[in-house]
């Protein structure tokens, strides 16, 4: 069968119902910037665990926004806060602090670490 | 005439000096209590050995006389002075005057403080005139201090200092009876003297003129009375105050020179520091947050107010760019990076007290709870095999992001003919200071465990870093069996050795001091003679350890990108007055933040080296490629 380059792709909904804000709103609170994110990727580029495994510092801003944060906390606990994404940042977004208030939030509002 | 041994006013003094006396000697014992053991022994060994006296002359000079204050700044050393050394001679002569010329010896402190009230008609002649004028001296030199600092609360640049430190409801109460204490005393002296026709230049001249229209002898009373209960409520509010300061420091200089430091965990020496800071605001002057930024909360004496005050602290300690500027300046000599530190590595403390009066009782730094921390999981870190090398170079993320520095300092290495290996050449793991500055511990070494494999497995003695950052940790946390040099103290080497040669650059040069370099890991000197080996170095009003930062420290995490940016282009400015040719830096971070924001070309030393590598260095190095590339072809 002609298919005309099209392919039937396995459902990505995406169920905001079952999904936790609060992790996302601490981090709003306290740092402002990560509204500025127009996710560019810059920082995945540069990023040195990026380099050697998956984790994409740019996925994980959408992660947390969408509040699918289990992902989240498998993801951060590679990153290694150097610092070279906020570095790279053109829109000045305090991406390490984003981070490490994910962690932070984490141990507040689920009451474990990451 | 007949002496009165009593009257019912000295009673709040009476209270709050025995309440006082009783608190001091309490928390001092809790306070030794708590040391380790080792820093009990040492804290024993200092007080009955050669500590001793170096302890009490440094009483004498800092917590009296505050010399350190007086040399950075006048008449805020003077403001000190007049208050700290004039109430101790005050005190010292009073007890000696009321032990002379009293009814008998050995009087209990009161007879002391109120004499005059006691001996109205005291000092009228000879060697009691004379000692009445000593007397009003002090009192005077006293009240010219006090009068500063009133001034200094409304208008903090009389005493040259661009901002002071806010107060709270408390410390208010505090200060005013503080205020009080020595213009009641003038009065009520002054209307006692009046009525019996005594004291002297001050006390007399004030009390006969005060006396020719009102009423001397009614109107003493009363200030006798707001005299001891202005030092009555001033002595009972101490401990939730900042006065604690003053009690403290004498602990404080005892524990210092008989060697007790701050070390990593909260304990009775941090403690002690917390409550001996006096929140003069020298801290604050000197921070760049507060003079670049406008950021005037986060500073030490605000840090160890909230400590002391049981507060969420939490945005303050990570508001810091860790500079140490704060360190050097602080007139007592508290180890302030540091105890932020321990409140980084610090979880989310649960148990602030909310009330005021369990401050009088807090005893231990028992707020900060211990941290939990999941399993960090950077097993996705290559094995890493490199070869047997005499030195290794690790340039550091900072240094992959700035990659001319990393490609200068490859040439240097090549041109000097070394046996190296470049250990981060596809970027490596980070050094894990990054993750200690943000207080996980735990994390970094995983990192720490994982570099240190490396270095040990590639049999170097040498290991050379191009950041300041890495430099820091490699030092510190790092347990290695090799000799860590920054590469500008690498570089200072093989000029020294002859390995390389230079022309001299027609350049004029300025040199920003990394503060983990400078402050940091003391390394002052290198980077300079490097920087005169190769061109014209000028210099800055920021040298050494007055210094600035940059702005762009890893170690703040919370400061917005345009602050940063302010603190940045203002520290960039100051360095670049003289329109030097090059701004010259030791840090990649360093020249990573200013490049954005400075006309003036930056440049990182190696960079400036590179640049003068003499050319038949370089072409020593191409006949060995060319001798290879030779090789080859036989081979083939």
């Amino acid at each position: 069968m002609n298919k005309f380059g099209f392919t039937m792709t396995r459902g990505r909904q995406i169920d905001y119902e079952s999904n936790d804000k609060s992790i996302a709103e601490y981090i709003y609170s306290k740092e402002p910037s990560f509204r500025l994110c127009i996710e560019c990727g810059g920082c995945s580029a540069t990023c040195t665990t990026g380099n050697l495994t998956s984790f994409s510092l740019r996925e994980l801003h959408i992660l947390i926004k969408r509040g699918e944060n289990e992902k989240v906390r498998q993801a951060i606990k590679k990153c290694m806060l150097c610092g070279k994404c906020t570095l790279v940042c053109p829109r000045g977004v305090n991406t390490r602090n984003i981070v490490f208030l994910a962690k932070q939030a984490f141990q507040i509002y689920e009451g474990n670490a990451v | 005439m007949k002496v009165m041994q009593f009257d019912p006013f000295i009673i709040p003094f009476n209270i709050g000096l025995y309440f006082i006396l009783f608190y001091v000697v309490a928390r001092s014992v809790i306070w030794f209590r708590d040391l380790s053991r080792p820093d009990k022994l040492r804290l024993q060994r200092g007080f009955f050995g050669k500590a001793f006296g170096a302890s009490l002359k440094e009483i004498f000079l800092e917590g009296l006389i505050h010399r350190k204050i007086l040399k950075n700044n006048l008449r805020l050393g003077y403001m000190h002075m007049s208050l700290a050394f004039g109430w101790f001679l005050l005190i010292l002569f009073g007890t000696i005057e009321a032990d002379i010329f009293g009814s008998k010896h050995l009087n209990a402190p009161y007879k002391a403080i109120f004499f005059r009230f006691f001996n109205p008609e005291h000092g009228r002649m000879g060697f009691e005139r004379a000692y009445g004028f000593l007397m009003d001296l002090i009192l005077a030199f006293i009240l010219s201090g006090l009068l500063l600092a009133v001034i200094k609360r409304f208008y903090s640049k009389v005493v040259g200092m661009k901002k002071t430190t806010h107060l709270k409801a408390g410390d208010k109460i505090a200060l005013i009876s503080l205020w009080l204490i020595f213009p009641s005393r003038l009065l009520a002296e002054s209307f006692t003297s009046g009525a019996y026709g005594s004291g002297n230049f001050l006390t007399g001249t004030l009390g006969s003129w005060l006396a020719s229209f009102l009423p001397a002898q009614q109107m003493a009373y009363p200030f006798w009375w707001l005299y001891s209960l202005s030092l009555g409520t001033f002595f009972v509010l101490l401990p939730v105050t900042r006065y604690m300061h003053i009690p403290t420091e004498l602990f404080l200089i005892f524990m210092r020179n008989s060697g007790i430091r701050t070390g990593h965990k909260a304990g009775s020496y941090s403690e002690v520091q917390i409550h001996a800071c006096s929140s003069c605001g020298i801290c604050i002057d000197a921070c760049q947050l507060n003079f670049s930024a406008g950021i005037t909360n986060i500073q030490p004496a605000y840090l160890l107010k909230g400590l002391r005050k049981n507060e969420d602290v939490s945005d303050i300690t990570f508001n810091c760019l860790m500079c140490g500027r704060c360190d050097q300046k602080c007139p007592v000599g508290l180890e302030l990076s540091p105890i932020r530190m321990i409140q980084r590595r610090g979880g989310e403390g649960e148990n602030y007290f909310k009330n005021v009066y369990k401050g009088y009782l807090r005893s231990r730094q028992n707020g900060i709870a211990e941290k939990v921390n999941g399993s960090p999981s950077y097993d996705f870190l290559p094995e890493n095999e490199p070869g047997k090398v005499d030195v290794l170079y690790f340039a550091g993320c900072m240094t992959h992001l700035t990659p001319s520095i990393k490609n200068s300092m490859i040439k240097i290495l090549e041109s000097s003919g070394v046996n190296y290996s470049f250990m981060d050449a596809d970027g490596g793991a980070c050094c894990g200071r990054p993750l200690m500055l943000a207080g996980q511990d735990k994390e970094a070494r995983e990192l720490i465990n994982y570099n240190s494999q490396i270095i040990w497995k590639s049999g170097a003695h040498t290991l050379v870093t191009s950041c300041p950052i890495c430099y820091k940790v490699f030092r510190e946390s790092y347990y290695l069996d090799v000799e860590v040099l920054h590469h500008t103290q690498f570089i200072k080497m093989l000029i020294d050795e002859g390995a390389v040669k230079m022309r001299f650059l027609r350049k004029r040069v300025v040199y920003h001091t990394p503060c983990d370099l400078g402050r940091g890991s003391g390394v002052y000197d290198e980077p300079k003679e490097v920087l005169r080996h190769v061109a014209r170095l000028e210099k800055t009003k920021f040298e050494d350890e007055n210094s600035l930062c940059c702005g762009g420290s890893l170690a703040n995490l919370k400061i917005s990108s345009g602050n940063k940016k302010m603190i940045a282009k203002d520290a960039a400015g100051y360095l670049t007055k003289g329109q030097p040719d090059i701004l010259a830096t030791a840090c990649p971070l360093c020249k990573k933040t200013f490049s954005a924001v400075t006309e003036t070309k930056v440049a990182d030393i190696s960079e400036i080296v590179a640049d003068a590598l003499m050319e038949h260095t370089v072409k020593k190095n191409l006949s060995k490629q060319l001798r290879s590339i030779k090789e080859l072809a036989n081979i083939s």
